[in-house]
């Protein structure tokens, strides 16, 4: 499996996990969420970018509800919680938006 | 005709270092690598040992190594060289022969 | 203590790069986080070493997992004891380690540490107080 960004091929795992964390630019964000039928907001990219700095300052992907209670902080209630964060993200907000903010899979999910 | 020797284990973990410098002869040079580069701290319990045993011996320790762990060059044991991986290459060519001291 | 919840320890003894403990014990705490028991890490012998500050493993091609633990707050993973004899031993003093804190959500997300220096005596009472121990 593989992404297609301005004539570029961009390797990714059997998952669609890109291999090489240093290839993510925001435009191949986009393609990443176009391939998995979300649609970006605001709100969506909010959550991209806090994983994006959370793996930049502790070298991992948050579990989900270390991210839900991370956002909850920084975002308030209304989008920190567990029912909004699926509506963002319905495969899951850790597990779909680290794919989308071109992370690793989060340690521990399967 | 003189020896490289290369120790990779800590020197707190295992007696491998301190094995290594008891069989070095004069004009070997001892170069601690991966966790072995511990052995080359000063203020250690076994900073004496290694300095006693050094002797004729040259020590040297990989940089990189010492870098990814943390540890300040200006904390090595007096005498100890830092060499990085092309250092390496020349220690092993200008040596007669390589003993890895796993 | 609530019903069903363990008292967990890790223990560390082995530096950071030159085996795979270090890294797997980290990722064992960060997954087995999830089951809201009552963890603690203890550090002795070389795994004093894996606390250390300014570690950086650009130039030997290897991931620096250091800075997950200043996450393990997160994760609800607030008490890391560490032995001062095996720091002694090393060379190595409290300041030789990066600072690792939490936030404590009752007191207004105040900041407390997480890194406790204990004497030898105190690391045996810790690991005789565990219901479960993890060793690597």
């Amino acid at each position: 499996m593989s992404y297609e960004l301005d004539g570029q091929e961009i390797a990714t795992d059997e998952e669609g996990y890109i291999t090489n964390l240093s290839e993510w630019t925001p435009e191949l964000g986009a393609v990443i969420a176009k391939a998995e039928e979300v649609e970006m907001d605001e709100e969506h990219w909010a959550v991209v970018n806090f994983l994006r700095d959370y793996y930049e300052e502790y070298q991992i992907a948050p579990a989900v509800r270390v991210l839900i209670k991370s956002i909850k902080k920084s975002m308030g209630p209304e989008v920190g919680n567990n029912k909004y964060m699926y509506e963002l993200f319905p495969y899951g907000p850790a597990k779909q938006a680290c794919k989308i903010a071109g992370l690793p899979k989060p340690t521990g999910c399967v | 005709m003189a020896t490289l020797h290369t120790v990779n284990k800590s020197p707190f973990a295992t007696q491998t270092l301190l094995s290594c410098l008891g069989h070095a002869k004069a004009g070997d040079t001892v170069l601690m690598i991966e966790d072995g580069v511990y052995g080359a701290a000063s203020n250690t319990g076994l900073a004496d040992a290694m300095v006693g045993m050094g002797g004729a011996v040259t020590l040297a320790v990989l940089a990189p190594d010492l870098k990814a762990r943390g540890i300040d060059e200006g904390r090595l044991l007096s005498g100890v060289k830092t060499v990085d991986y092309a250092g390496f290459v020349e220690l092993a060519a200008t040596h007669d022969r390589t003993q890895n001291w796993l | 203590m609530e019903d069903g919840v363990k008292k967990f320890l890790y223990v560390n003894r082995k530096a950071p790069y030159g085996t795979i403990y270090a890294l797997e014990s980290l990722e064992v705490v960060l997954i087995g986080a999830a089951f809201d028991q009552d963890v603690s890490l203890a550090f002795l012998d070389d795994g004093v070493f894996q606390l250390v500050k300014s570690q950086d493993t650009k130039d030997i091609g290897v991931k620096n997992f250091s800075p997950t633990f200043r996450a393990l707050g997160d994760y609800e993973v607030t008490k890391l004891f560490v032995e001062k004899e095996s720091l002694d031993e090393r060379g190595l003093t409290a300041d030789d380690l990066q600072e690792i804190m939490w936030e404590d959500e009752d007191e207004d997300y105040a900041e407390k540490p997480s890194i406790r220096i204990i004497s030898r005596t105190e690391m045996a009472d810790v690991m005789s107080d565990q219901d479960v121990i993890l060793s690597f």
